[in-house]
């Protein structure tokens, strides 16, 4: 008896020994009940649209750069689409495919997917153009006090990447941030934004190109 | 008299040379491609329909073939010649003259697919990772920029195109449609073919 049970306790270290190992090998960003491979097909499917390394691409709307994002950020705006609660009134196509992608993805899924785009760094986009680059750089560094407009590293970090909920800027579409500022009360409706609304609402049409050229540049 | 005569003659021909091919349909260049497109260029099977395509699409096709990347069996029987002498300056008029022309949609898809072909086009199909085409093509397929229009183009045209992609066509062709392409099956391209051929 005695016998037996050391015998299947034996049995059973070498397996935990076995599974622990396989696990250790296996992609650390895979999150548990995440597959390499199931990732890496989702991750495909993301860039198919996002473009390559999750750096954006311009379809018929700006398709947003995921790479270099915060964890959380990518996280809550995910959950944003399943819950209805990130819409965007003025494209509702762009709200219907971001539900139909977020509401089949398990939470381990979101997980290990958000933690793959933060770890990418593609070079930015571009294509911006330059000679406002100066103009934005001094919106982003001093933000525009007549306007109550605080400086955007304030929150979004010095160097614009990013932190927790406040997402990255650097290396963000062009297009993108334009539109997103421009519209934000309808491109933004869910509530975790709102401290945003103001600040959109107190730039003008040639502050807002000016801030989002000099981001779209920086690495 | 006859000095001016022969100035205004001169100034006809400068002004015929620079100006674009638009409403010259009886142009060289124009009933090149009209001999196969068809001549409101609606398309004549396997030629597309190039009427209301988007302008920088029709240009970056040209292009394509001329050097030729997009290397189909038919772009390679017929377009690598059509296009082989053509100035980049007549590929950007003719490009122009055919985005204005205003396209009739083919309709000739299959009806019963059609309404699998539209979920497909505005959702994708998110557990097998099929993306929304409608994220790059547009609302109503109407396309954007170089992103072509696929609205009311020809069921056979379409359903080629989209099996060409996993077969190794085009293979420089800019992310991401070999990709998309690739995954599809022989139903869902169908499908979708038909559903674009009905949308005007």
């Amino acid at each position: 008896m005695k016998v037996v049970r050391l015998r299947s306790l034996l049995q059973i270290a070498v397996l935990a020994v076995a599974f622990s190992t396989a696990a250790r090998a296996s992609d650390e960003k895979a999150a548990a009940g995440v597959s390499q491979r199931d990732l890496q097909a989702k991750v495909d499917y993301c860039e198919t649209c996002h473009g390559l390394s999750a750096r954006g691409f311009i379809g018929f709307h700006p398709i947003p750069r995921l790479a270099g994002q915060p964890v959380e950020y990518i996280e809550n705006e995910l959950k944003g689409f399943v819950e209805h609660k990130r819409e965007n009134k003025e494209s509702p196509s762009s709200t219907n495919i971001m539900f139909n992608v977020g509401h089949v993805l398990s939470p381990a899924m979101i997980h290990a997917l958000a933690t793959h785009f933060h770890d990418l760094n593609p070079k930015p986009f571009g294509g911006a153009p330059k000679e406002i680059v100066a103009a934005g750089k001094k919106i982003f560094d001093d933000g525009v006090p007549s306007a109550d407009v605080p400086a955007c590293g304030t929150c979004h970090g010095a160097d614009a990447k990013g932190n927790g909920a406040f997402p990255r800027l650097a290396g963000q579409l062009y297009p993108y941030i334009v539109t997103q500022l421009t519209n934000w009360a309808k491109e933004r409706a869910e509530e975790n934004s709102n401290i945003m609304a103001p600040i959109a609402h107190g730039l003008t049409k040639s502050q807002i190109e000016a801030v989002a050229a000099y981001v779209s540049y920086l690495e | 008299m006859k000095l001016l005569r022969l100035k205004s003659a001169v100034l006809a021909i400068a002004f015929s040379a620079v100006s674009s091919l638009a409403g010259h349909a009886e142009s060289h260049a124009i009933r090149n491609c009209t001999w196969c497109h068809g001549t409101s260029a609606q398309g004549y099977l396997p030629a597309p329909r190039l009427a209301g395509q988007k302008r920088q699409y029709l240009e970056n096709q040209l292009v394509g073939f001329s050097q030729h990347t997009r290397d189909n069996p038919f772009s390679k029987q017929y377009m690598w010649f059509a296009t082989a002498s053509l100035s980049p300056k007549t590929a950007h008029d003719l490009a122009i003259y055919f985005s204005e022309l205003s396209p009739k949609p083919a309709e000739d898809g299959n009806q019963q697919l059609a309404a699998m072909g539209r979920k497909i086009y505005q959702d994708g199909i998110p557990d097998s990772n099929i993306v929304a085409c409608i994220a790059c093509h547009g609302p109503n397929a109407e396309g954007v920029r170089e992103i072509p229009r696929l609205g009311g183009l020809e069921f056979s045209y379409l359903q080629r195109r989209l099996e060409q992609w996993g077969e190794g066509y085009n293979k420089t062709a800019m992310h991401p449609m070999p990709h998309v392409a690739s995954q599809l099956s022989a139903k869902q391209i169908a499908a979708l073919a038909s559903y674009l051929s009905f949308i005007k």
